[in-house]
Parts: C-alpha cells; structure tokens; sequence
C-alpha cells in the first residue's frame, strides 16, 4: 500500500525522534484504514498535546489539535456533533492517565463510540523525561532522578475496569497483532481503547541505559507474554513481563444510541 | 532460464533518521549499514514481507513487490 496518499507531505519528515515507534503506530493506523477502505473525509483523528499529539498533524483526514488530555473531551462533542464521522483519538500515556485520567475513565464509563489508540512509552517524551503514571516503579526519569518511588499505572485494566467495549494491548514490535487490534477496535461500536507500547529512546531509554531503539523492541520481543499465557502464570513469573492480548471484547449499548432515545423522549413531551 | 525477480526497496535518505531498525529486524538481513544511511546489500536475498516497510519509523522504505511493477 501508499502511506503517502494519507500524509501531510509538506509537514514530513515527522519531528519524532530516530527509533521512536510513534511512527511504527501511525503506519499501523494507516495500514488497517487502508485496509477497511474507509474515506479519508469520514474520518476524524484528535489528539492532545505530547508527542503522541504531533500525529493529526501529518495525516490528510479531518484533524483536531486540542489542549493537553482533553483529546476525548472535544472527540465526545465532535461524535454527538457528526455521529457518521469516525472518531480517532490519539493520546500518549501522560496525555490519557494524568492529565486526561478523569476524561478517560468516564468516556469508557459513558461507552461513546471512539477508538482511542493510546501510545505508551512511559515518560512525557517531549517536555524532556519526566516521570508519568505508566513510569514502572524504580526507573527513573527527569523529575525522579533516583527512580520513581510510584507504582505504575496499568492502562488497559483501567480502560477495563472502567467499562470499555474493546480493551487491546499491544507492543510496536508485534506489529502484525497492533494492526489486528487497531482493525477490531475501529470496527467496534462503543469505546474501544488499544495501547499500544512503544520505544522512546532520547528520553526513557537514555536516562534508564536501556539502549537503541532496537534494543528496546528486542526487550518487548522477549518480554512480552499473550493473556492466554499470563493466565497459567504465578504472580513471580509476571514480574516485570509485558501482558499482551484483548482484554476485553463485549457488546454493550453505545452512549449514541441512549442519547438518542433520551432526545426522543423530551421531544414527546408536550 | 527465466531471471528470478526480486522486490525493489527503496530508501528515502530525506526521511531516514538512521534507527537501524530495519538492518536489526530484517528476517534475511537485506540491509547493511552505511556510513549514515543503510544499503540494501543483498536485494535478491528479500522474501517480500514488508517488515521493514512496516517497522519503519520514520516512512522511509517503500518495498515493491514484484507482481505490482
């Protein structure tokens, strides 16, 4: 396939750094498109700020740059707004956890249909290295010079526990697993949320000596274990793992749809 | 005798930042790496799976099958 046909080509090269996997996440995005033959007018992709929030910024669909984690907040408009657009959010982890935690946890409550495609890279990439909600615990950052004394935030049980439809994670190593997810997630009616985890090797790997960006991938290559696997697995064995899979895949009734009854009921009302 | 055809790869050096994934993650390690780019040393050895379209960063590589030219 062409990735050039879905580009801003005046705004390439990309700002991301050499061996960040942001771009290995904006093909798979691209790709899975492609794939479900959608147009590129029918779509609306949303970011926050971060560099996950560069994304809107390259691709030839209708795009929204909005303030840092209220990506979902001006995505829930735009869908009551346009019900037939296809809503996108883009959002890295400290955009979707910290600043935008409340946001999150309640469009997955109110279950409206957006996919939200979370970039985890475990640190705010752009500010310069500080220490975000998904940091694992002793690993440092800029602001937590001799390792973070927090426990880290697990994105997908969140998304989970908060009543998503469609809870996926996946790694940029796996890239043939991240466009079937991305795939199920687009299709799905309801909040669908696939994290996706990716290197940051300027500013996570530099400070934690985890090396290039291909060693980086080559530790979520050994490190991953699939949901089916992690099930049969002790608590000690899990440490430190990355936990791969669907985490959930329900029908539930879309926020749309309630909505739209309750508008009807008003209207009836003389 | 009917010459084999191989994909064609190209490299866009505009766009490349030089990651190395693709030379890492080639599954018939295709690509060397150059003094700043990397070389597609050994074309004929490419089974045409697009991983390094696909790992690419940076949208760098473009891989031609042979059925499409």
């Amino acid at each position: 396939m062409d990735y050039l046909q879905y580009l801003r080509l005046d705004k390439m090269p990309h700002i991301w750094c050499d061996g960040c996997g942001h771009g290995i996440i904006l093909k798979s995005i691209l790709r899975t498109i492609d794939k479900l033959g959608w147009d590129k007018n029918d779509i609306a992709m949303v970011s926050g700020i971060g560099c996950s929030g560069r994304t809107p910024g390259y691709v030839d669909f209708n795009t929204l740059h909005t303030t840092h984690g209220r990506a979902l907040a001006f995505a829930t408009g735009l869908k009551i707004a346009k019900p037939k657009l296809h809503v996108i959010v883009v959002s890295g982890d400290g955009d979707a956890a910290a600043i935008g935690g409340n946001h999150f946890i309640h469009a997955a409550r109110r279950n409206i249909d957006i996919t939200m495609i979370i970039y985890n890279n475990y640190i705010y990439g752009m500010t310069g290295g500080q220490v975000s909600p998904t940091t694992p615990s002793g690993k440092k950052a800029s602001t937590a010079p001799y390792g973070n004394p927090d426990m880290a935030f697990d994105i997908s049980r969140l998304a989970q526990a908060a009543g998503a439809a469609y809870v996926a994670r996946s790694t940029v190593y796996h890239v043939g697993r991240t466009d079937k997810y991305i795939e199920q997630a687009l299709k799905k009616t309801g909040f669908s949320v696939v994290e996706i985890l990716t290197p940051c090797p300027t500013s996570y790997g530099r400070q934690n000596k985890e090396g290039t960006a291909v060693d980086m991938m080559m530790y979520q290559k050994s490190n991953s274990v699939s949901i089916e696997r992690a099930k049969k697995m002790s608590e000690e064995e899990l440490e430190g793992k990355i936990i791969t899979g669907v985490f959930v895949d329900k029908e539930q009734e879309c926020y749309l749809s309630r909505y739209n009854e309750i508008v009807k009921r008003a209207q009836s009302i003389k | 005798m009917v010459m084999k055809k191989f994909p064609k790869i190209t490299i866009n050096e505009q766009w490349c930042k030089s990651c190395e994934i693709c030379v890492e993650f080639c599954p018939k390690k295709v690509f060397d790496m150059g003094r700043f780019y990397p070389v597609v040393a050994r074309p004929e050895d490419c089974i045409d799976c697009k991983l390094c379209e696909k790992l690419c960063p940076d949208f760098a590589i473009t891989v031609t099958s042979p059925k499409e030219t």
